[in-house]
């Protein structure tokens, strides 16, 4: 060490050119780490019997008994309908906002926003209390407008439809944030040039903007697909009261006494395999073209007028937000200060013992408050440099083995959390890695869960930055991180900011892989809300998940003021 | 290379406490009981203190557990009481899980599942301790020979009905009654594989009626909820009309802050669930565990269970709380801890093939 440090500068100077390379090996590792442990775990499960000898019979079980088929097929289906609603309702969305002079552009974008860090079982537990076919406050407005009896309902949130809703309703904003964002980098000149040779506006945005949105979609869908194949909560809320299982919670009480971790296992490879499938096909389509659409160059996409239609696509924007934001926002406020939950408030049952009970009487909601913030911001700026220097390697291909990196980095979006979870106990719950019942365990697993879509956001960002920029700093001498840092990261700081935010809203809103891995020291919040739906403390979710809400939009309000106040700040932090 | 011992089956358990269980009779044998009743000493107040909290899992309603935990630290300032409560069934897997990973959490442990306490008996994971109004007052088929555990709480897993959605004469009054088509979408029900109380009343009911009533019961399209500490909820919130089961203290609690429910105790007998208490050998806060078990069996904590609660108890110094159908004139269906034991396995896994979740 002190010979190093007391070598020639020159000699530090090569030294540091050679830094690259063990610094990637090094991330290597990490991911590794990360991921192959519980999946080889998971891989061992799958093939082995209870004495640990290895058998094919878990997957003949999987195949031969309708109880695990019926999972499979209702999984598949409820992640290709929500991806395909989401698609429709949010690439036009995307649109209006990011290409038309529609008013209320900014308020749509952070009404989108809203839904998008509304943890989707607290979604799932607010329509309950608005579409529940009996107390659903909507149910009762409609037989109180319609004059029907007691029984009559419009809305059942207990079935399949119900929870395909429920499902889109927290997935869209995953296609919307990529489409916009995908249209806000993509230069108004090719649109320029549609219109200088006379196309019509929608003949502009059908033949030029649709094709350049296009890989924004469909990783988009992709996304929303994989996130509604995955999903625990809002499943274990609204489709077991119903009498049906998907694939997320059928491994779920596979775990419960006594646990069958073979069978789990077993079962999640099918999700596994079909998604390694989708990627490989996004790849094929999306390797094909090239989408450089940021260069040295830049100008101003121009806007399109709609208008009267301009109000007309406002109501229709704020139409389909009244879904994941305004109603269930109102169910949860107007539980929170209800003596019974299904009742308006209104003079006579106005209470404040729900919020009283949650901070005085209820002994977990600190102990909760203070882990979730402790892992949000901890898994929020590891994920964030993981993924940035992950996402660097595989878009310009640094280093060798590049492409099993970028693997890496999106496979965990394959393992439904809850098989994570228990991959993850059964890695760390032994020695020589003793971390089951520590936060350790739970910050891996949120670093492992969220790292795929921050990977994928910040490798698509990359994808449509033009290597010149770097190319020049490289022949200038700097090295790659050096470049990284100085000139990539610039480029692409408000990527950056937006996927610090993202992991650390996904970290408060999990709860499938923290439901395996917390103890009573280590509960978070998600864990406390999803422990208080399962006994139907309806009034002291609803205080909780309101103040879920106002951390995350806090946390939305800073990153945003971080972007928007110009260069001083970060260098300043 | 793999370790299995992360992994517990109930019945690889059994055969390795057998062998515990034999030398652990046979050391009860020559010291001929449990041990000497333990009073509340100042010196385990003070050691209590010193540890600062107890943490205790329970499968009680929430608020009822919060409750009592605020009462003991009323009368303990200085030792807080963590209250981790979920369904008994979960609290089992989860105790196995940390137990299996060396993470020793539990201090004081409650299982609406009576049987779960035979296991951790069996297990050696219990410590022997009896609180001096546990020697004194309970009679002996509420406690454990060895000490180890007492029934902290009694209470009744019923039918009951919103009275807004249903008249008197119209109400079921026996779990026959809520087979009729009338009833189809109106039944909410609870989970054995979630909770105890349902574990314990789903073993008395097959026992009684046999495995067809449940047949008939899941063609009924019931709304299928994890706690039997939810359907009285879903009852008075108005989401159904009929409850096929659920904690008899809640619907009581409801009844008399004025929500639209009525209990039913079924023509054919109704289920009792004991819920009892033990401390862990392993506790991270021993005296304060101590401490904490005396004060759940003193009279003023099994009162407190009964009034705010809704309770039963089998403390004889407890009064049963006016207005209540007194338990003397319940017609009661029988409880066995030792058969739910053998045959837990069997019954959530039937229960599952029956409903399907």
């Amino acid at each position: 060490m002190t010979a190093l440090a007391s070598s020639a500068p020159a000699e530090r100077r090569r030294f540091a050119v050679d830094l690259s390379l063990p610094v990637l090996l090094l991330f290597a590792t990490v991911l590794c780490l990360l991921i192959a442990l519980p999946l080889s775990w998971l891989l061992i499960y799958a093939f082995s019997d209870k004495n640990g000898a290895i058998t094919l019979e878990n997957f003949h079980r999987l195949l031969s008994d309708a109880a695990y088929l019926d999972p499979l097929l209702v999984t598949f289906a409820l992640a290709s309908l929500s991806a395909l609603i989401a698609c429709v309702v949010a690439a036009p969305m995307a649109w209006l906002v990011a290409r038309t002079d529609m008013p209320l552009r900014r308020t749509v974008r952070l009404l989108v926003t809203a839904s998008f860090v509304t943890p989707p079982f607290l979604g799932a537990i607010a329509w309950e209390l608005l579409a529940a076919p009996n107390s659903g406050l909507l149910n009762q407005l409609y037989r109180e407008l319609a004059g029907l009896p007691e029984d009559a309902y419009l809305l059942n949130i207990y079935s399949f439809a119900g929870l395909v809703f429920v499902v889109s309703c927290y997935t869209f904003p995953y296609v919307f944030v990529l489409v916009a964002n995908a249209l806000d980098r993509t230069p108004g000149d090719l649109e320029d040039a549609s219109a200088i040779l006379g196309a019509k506006t929608w003949h502009t945005a059908w033949r030029v903007t649709l094709p350049l949105a296009l890989p924004a979609m469909l990783a988009g869908a992709l996304v929303a697909f994989l996130q509604a194949m995955t999903l625990f909560g809002s499943p274990a809320i609204l489709a077991m009261p119903a009498g049906f299982h998907t694939m997320t919670t059928k491994i779920w009480s596979l775990f419960q006494f006594p646990p069958r971790p073979e069978l789990a296992a077993a079962a999640s490879l099918p999700l596994l395999i079909l998604t390694v499938i989708l990627l490989r096909a996004e790849n094929n389509v999306l390797g094909r073209r090239s989408y450089a659409v940021v260069g040295a160059r830049n100008s101003e996409p121009r806007v399109i007028r709609l208008g009267v239609w301009r109000w007309v696509m406002l109501a229709c924007a704020l139409a389909v937000l009244t879904c994941p934001v305004f109603l269930p926002y109102f169910a949860l406020l107007n539980a929170s200060f209800s003596r019974v939950a299904s009742h308006l408030v209104w003079f006579d049952n106005f209470t404040l013992q729900n919020i009283r009970f949650v901070f005085h009487e209820l002994s977990a909601t600190q102990l909760a408050l203070r882990n979730t913030f402790v892992l949000g911001s901890l898994a929020a700026t590891i994920g964030t440099i993981l993924a940035l220097v992950i996402a660097y390697v595989t878009a310009r291909q640094a280093v060798v083995g590049h492409r099993l990196l970028g693997f890496l980095a999106t496979a965990p979006v394959a393992i439904p959390g809850i098989v994570l979870g228990v991959g993850l106990f059964f890695s760390y719950a032994r020695p020589p890695f003793l971390l089951y019942g520590t936060l350790w365990i739970l910050l891996i697993a949120f670093l492992t869960l969220s790292l795929p879509a921050a990977y994928q956001q910040l490798q698509s960002a990359f994808r449509a930055v033009h290597p010149e920029l770097e190319d020049a700093s490289r022949i200038l001498g700097a090295t790659r991180l050096r470049t990284l840092w100085k000139i990539t990261t610039p480029l692409l700081r408000n990527n950056v900011i937006a996927t610090w935010c993202f992991i650390f809203v996904a970290v408060i809103r999990e709860l499938s892989a923290a439901i395996m891995l917390f103890t009573s020291e280590t509960k978070v919040l998600s864990v406390l809300i999803y422990d208080l739906n399962e006994s139907g403390d309806l009034a002291a979710i609803a205080v909780l998940g309101l103040l879920m809400l106002v951390i995350t939009f806090c946390i939305v309000a800073l990153a945003n003021s971080l972007r928007f106040g110009g260069r001083r700040l970060p260098r300043a932090g | 290379m793999r370790n299995r011992g992360a992994k517990l089956t109930r019945r690889k358990v059994l055969v390795g406490a057998s062998a515990f269980g034999l030398a652990g009779s046979f050391a009860t044998r020559v010291l001929s009981a449990a041990p000497p009743a333990s009073a509340v000493t100042p010196e385990l107040i003070a050691a209590a203190k010193k540890e600062g909290k107890v943490v205790w899992y329970t499968s009680v309603d929430l608020k009822l557990s919060e409750q009592i935990g605020k009462a003991f630290e009323a009368k303990y300032p200085g030792v807080a009481c963590k209250v981790e409560r979920t369904g008994a069934e979960r609290l089992l897997q989860r105790i196995g899980q940390e137990y299996a990973a060396n993470v020793h959490a539990v201090d004081v442990v409650n299982s609406s599942d009576a049987s779960h306490l035979i296991y951790w008996k069996e297990q050696g994971l219990l410590a022997p301790y009896v609180p001096e109004d546990v020697a004194k007052f309970y009679p002996p088929e509420h406690k454990d020979p060895d000490g180890m555990f007492a029934s902290f709480r009694v209470f009744l897993s019923i039918i009951a009905y919103n009275t807004n959605l249903v008249k008197k004469e119209e109400a079921p009054r026996g779990f026959a009654d809520l087979l009729d088509p009338k009833w189809k979408g109106k039944i909410v029900k609870a989970h054995p594989g979630y909770s105890g109380t349902i574990m314990t009343a789903t073993y008395q009911i097959a026992h009684e009626l046999g495995w067809s009533y449940f047949e008939k019961l899941a063609r009924q399209n019931v709304l299928q909820v994890q706690s039997a500490a939810d359907p009285p909820k879903k009852l008075a919130l108005g989401e159904r009309a009929v409850q096929a089961d659920g904690v008899e203290y809640l619907i009581l609690k409801e009844k008399e802050s004025g929500q639209p429910v009525e209990p039913v105790y079924a023509t054919e007998g109704t289920p009792i669930i004991v819920g009892p208490n033990g401390v862990f050998k392993a506790a991270p806060n021993p005296n304060a565990a101590r401490l904490f078990q005396s004060f759940c069996f003193s009279p003023e904590c099994q009162q407190l269970c009964i009034d705010i609660g809704g309770l039963r108890s089998v403390h004889p110094q407890a009064k049963e709380h006016p207005g209540r159908t007194p338990l003397s004139q319940i017609k009661l269906m029988k409880d066995d801890p030792a058969a739910v034991l053998k045959q837990g396995e069997e019954i959530k896994a039937r229960y599952v093939k029956i409903f399907h979740v």
